[in-house]
């Protein structure tokens, strides 16, 4: 069954100037309930406003988005949001901004304080739950924004470069973290990312974006995802297989570039 | 000595800061033995690298006192023009312990000042804060309360008072009322720019996790604006303080700022002196009460 329906959607922005962007144009997938895609493209190819868009927050100028049959108008709570950083409550602890959703829904304060809990420790930070949003590393901050999205049990999951500001190795452990996640809570999951090593290892699904107007170049099925649970994260990523990939991806983002460059210097 | 003080002022400015405990204690750990203080070469431009010298500090302040008290001594100053320390200490003395200047004792001086202030002040936190909170929120109330702020902000305070002892006569009334605008205009532009300051994430995030408009604006909004709040609140106590003082010089009997204009009558130049010192410190006091709230009640201040 597929959760996510995404039909000839079109976004333009008008500039001030009375000049627009196309920031997507004509962009339709289906995207099947417990899959985990993830989106790759250069700067300024339409990511994060496609993913803006699904999570409810801009509203298209052409087609549409259902999740679950029903069309999408505004924010919801089935699509949970996790951000790159600073979306965290920094005046709320870190138990706090995890039962932020329930607390909001009147959920039961027993329930709650149980689900937190649970959630802390899936996501390595039981002992953490009274700890302030600053005093905690980046990496830790993400692992709350992940629980506080899974305290809401949202249907869908949207990740605007997660891991964007971390560190390469903290990067490489909570890759194996969101991996476990998708795994253990059977979410769907919507990914953006720049590293095109973590579009192919944390992808199911992936998307290759082109920009102006921003659009879905190349898709692939990926099985790297699945045996990322089992094998190991280093191996896998220098397996020949994923090298392949790798160079092939990397190329075609190389070309667009270059053609980004190359239409950027005729218009000069 | 000197190396102590310096080696813990450079904590306060330089590594107070630091992000996680950890890094904290491990950065502290070379400045607690000063053996081993991190030298740096290049402290000219990098201000946390200027700390100034308490030593230094309190020799001023010694020398000036001491400076004042001699001259006093010498009888190089004329007393009625420019009292000494001797002097405005007895004129002091006299005020705090009977009313035979001008039938009010100081501390009833510094209560009526005081509650004037708290009054202006708190009213205008009390409208400033949802006006400015408004702005930041709704195109309306933008739209309705922007001519009027950008008007009448730049006014100063004082300039209300003939309109205000024309409307509400010499009394308390046209005192805290202008109090009040002086406070007002500056709570609103410090919550409205507390409001614009939210990370449009932080709202996106609450939205997602099914948080309603009411429930936005008091879990979200309301703490991200906080911090600037804190700060307008600070600004605005000090603007009140000067404020009342210059006001009370016009058709006041009590508060400070009347107690040293009648005192300047009489030609009882100590009153002033003394008079200048307490406004002095009551102004320092209210800024650091202020500051101990900020630290007490927004820790985070800073932090996102
Ligand atoms: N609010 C806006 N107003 C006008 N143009 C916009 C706006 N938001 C995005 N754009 C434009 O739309 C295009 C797509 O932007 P978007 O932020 O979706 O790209 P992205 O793929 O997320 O880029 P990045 O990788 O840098 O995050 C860009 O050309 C951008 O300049
Ligand atoms: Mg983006």
């Amino acid at each position: 069954m597929s959760t996510l329906n995404v039909d000839k959607l079109g976004m333009t922005y008008e500039l001030p100037n009375n000049q627009s962007v196309e920031a997507l144009k004509d962009v339709s997938f289906d995207l099947e309930s417990g899959r985990i895609l993830t989106l790759l493209g250069p700067s300024g190819c339409g990511k994060t406003t496609m993913l803006n868009i699904i999570a409810g927050f801009l509203s298209p100028t052409a087609g549409t988005v259902s999740v679950a049959g029903s069309r999408v108008t505004g924010p919801g709570q089935e699509r949970g949001m996790v951000f790159q950083q600073g979306a965290l409550f920094e005046w709320l602890n870190v138990e706090q901004n995890v039962s932020f959703g329930p607390r909001m829904n009147g959920a039961d304060p027993t329930e709650t304080a149980a689900k937190t809990a649970d959630l802390l420790n899936t996501v390595g930070l039981s002992g953490f739950g009274q700890k302030a949003i600053y005093e905690l590393s980046g990496g830790m901050q993400q692992r709350v924004a992940l629980a506080r999205c899974l305290a809401n049990d949202p249907e869908l999951i949207l990740m605007d470069e997660p891991l964007g500001a971390l560190d390469a190795l903290t990067r490489e452990k909570m890759q194996g973290l969101i991996l476990e996640l998708w795994d253990r809570t059977g979410k769907t999951i919507i990914l953006v990312t720049h590293s095109v090593e973590e579009a192919l290892f944390l992808g199911d699904r992936l998307f290759v974006m082109a920009p102006r107007p921003g659009r879905i170049e190349r898709e692939y099925d990926l099985p790297f995802a699945r045996l990322g649970l089992t094998e190991d994260p280093r191996g896998l990523k220098n397996s020949p297989e994923f090298v392949e990939k790798r160079e092939e991806i990397l190329s075609l983002i190389w070309d667009m570039e270059e053609e980004i460059m190359g239409r950027d210097g005729e218009a000069a | 000595m000197a190396n102590k003080f310096e080696s813990t002022e450079n904590l306060a400015a330089g590594y107070g800061q630091g992000k996680d405990g950890t890094k904290l204690i491990e950065r502290r750990r070379p400045n607690r033995n000063s053996g081993a203080v991190a030298r740096k070469t290049v402290t000219f431009g990098d201000g946390s690298a200027v700390t100034g010298n308490r030593n230094i500090s309190l020799l001023t302040a010694v020398g000036l006192f001491v400076l004042w008290a001699v001259a006093e001594q010498l009888n190089l100053t004329d007393p009625t023009f420019f009292p000494g320390p001797v002097k405005t200490a007895e004129e002091f003395w006299l005020v705090l312990t009977t009313d035979s200047f001008d039938r009010t004792y100081l501390h009833q001086h510094v209560l009526a000042s005081l509650q004037r202030i708290l009054l202006g002040f708190g009213f205008g936190v009390l409208f400033g804060v949802p006006v400015g909170l408004a702005m930041g929120l709704s195109n309306a109330a933008r739209a309705v309360f922007d001519p009027i702020i950008e008007l009448f902000r730049p006014v100063p305070p004082l300039a209300f008072i003939p309109l205000l002892i024309i409307w509400f006569g010499i009394g308390e009334a046209s005192k805290v009322i202008m109090l009040f605008f002086a406070a007002f205009f500056i709570m609103v532009i410090a919550a409205r720019s507390g409001v614009l300051g939210v990370k449009l994430s932080k709202v996106h995030a609450a939205y997602s996790l099914g948080a309603s408009k009411t429930q936005i604006l008091r879990n979200v909004i309301l703490p991200n604006a906080l911090p600037e709040i804190f700060v307008g609140m600070r600004v605005a106590l000090g603007v009140c303080w000067g404020t009342l003082v210059a006001a009370e010089l016009i058709g006041a009997d009590q508060g400070l700022g009347a107690m040293i204009w009648q005192a300047r009558t009489f030609f009882r130049n100590g009153i002033v002196v003394f008079g200048i010192i307490v406004i002095g410190l009551i102004g320092v006091l209210l800024d650091q009460l202020m500051r101990k709230a900020e630290e007490r009640f927004i820790p985070w201040r800073g932090r996102g």
